[in-house]
């Protein structure tokens, strides 16, 4: 289960609204081994496509080295489909590259209805999993 | 001294589980080919049949990304820390 406070999915639905027709891309870094999606990262989509979707090499790395250096991880990585439903097509699961994330995607297809499923894409295989909204997350448990 | 090389998670199955290892050579392709003898395989994770870095693949040789710097040609020297990353892409 994906668990989500409501601000970062409203942030989420707005980045893909905003950025339709074209796919919108992103990420939500937590800490390490925590699950918790803390911390809203909007990303370029390079490809600037209704189609597809690519993190700006350049921007990946930095952000990529900002959260190690801070001990986080991508806990989501979530990116909108601008005429389809929101599952996972042919091209996200053969390039679904980090095991430990959380895919969540945004269709942007109909515009009065908000659309978002979540993921585990591991090895090709697809799980669903449920989306849980809280309008907080729930306290951090303490950390070591 | 050599040169440092950041593994990400989903290529760590290769590297015994290591974030990082270690290899030598003057340019990223016999960088690579050092590292798959200590770890045969990874070099095909991460260059086509073709010789080729994979389109998918992002290696950066200290902040640059090798796409600008010349790909498997691009000079590397001991001290030198490679990163790669697994594009984030999809359609």
């Amino acid at each position: 289960m994906l668990t989500l406070d409501t601000a970062t999915v409203r942030a989420i639905v707005a980045h893909a609204r905003r950025d339709h027709p074209d796919e919108a891309c992103g990420i939500v870094a937590g800490p390490a081994g925590s699950d918790r999606a803390e911390r809203l990262i909007p990303m370029v989509n390079a490809e600037r496509s209704p189609t597809f979707h690519v993190f700006d090499s350049m921007e990946q790395f930095r952000v990529w080295r900002e959260m190690d250096d801070r001990d986080e991880v991508p806990v989501v990585i979530y990116h909108s489909h601008t005429m389809t439903e929101a599952y996972p097509s042919r091209t996200d699961i053969s390039l679904a590259s980090e095991p430990d994330a959380h895919y969540l995607i945004v269709s942007t297809r109909d515009p009065d209805t908000d659309e978002f499923r979540s993921y585990r894409i591991v090895d090709g295989t697809v799980t669903e999993e449920e989306v849980r909204v809280l309008e907080v997350l729930p306290h951090a448990e303490a950390r070591d | 001294m050599a040169i440092e090389v950041r593994i990400p998670t989903i290529l760590r199955s290769q590297t015994g589980g290591s974030k990082s290892v270690s290899g030598s050579g003057d340019t990223l392709a016999a960088l690579l080919a050092d590292l798959d003898t200590q770890h045969p395989g990874l070099r095909g994770r991460l260059v086509t049949e073709e010789g080729a870095l994979h389109r998918f693949v992002n290696v950066y040789v200290n902040d640059e990304d090798v796409r600008f710097t010349g790909a498997l040609e691009t000079p590397v020297k001991d001290g030198d820390s490679v990163t790669i990353l697994p594009a984030v892409a999809g359609g």
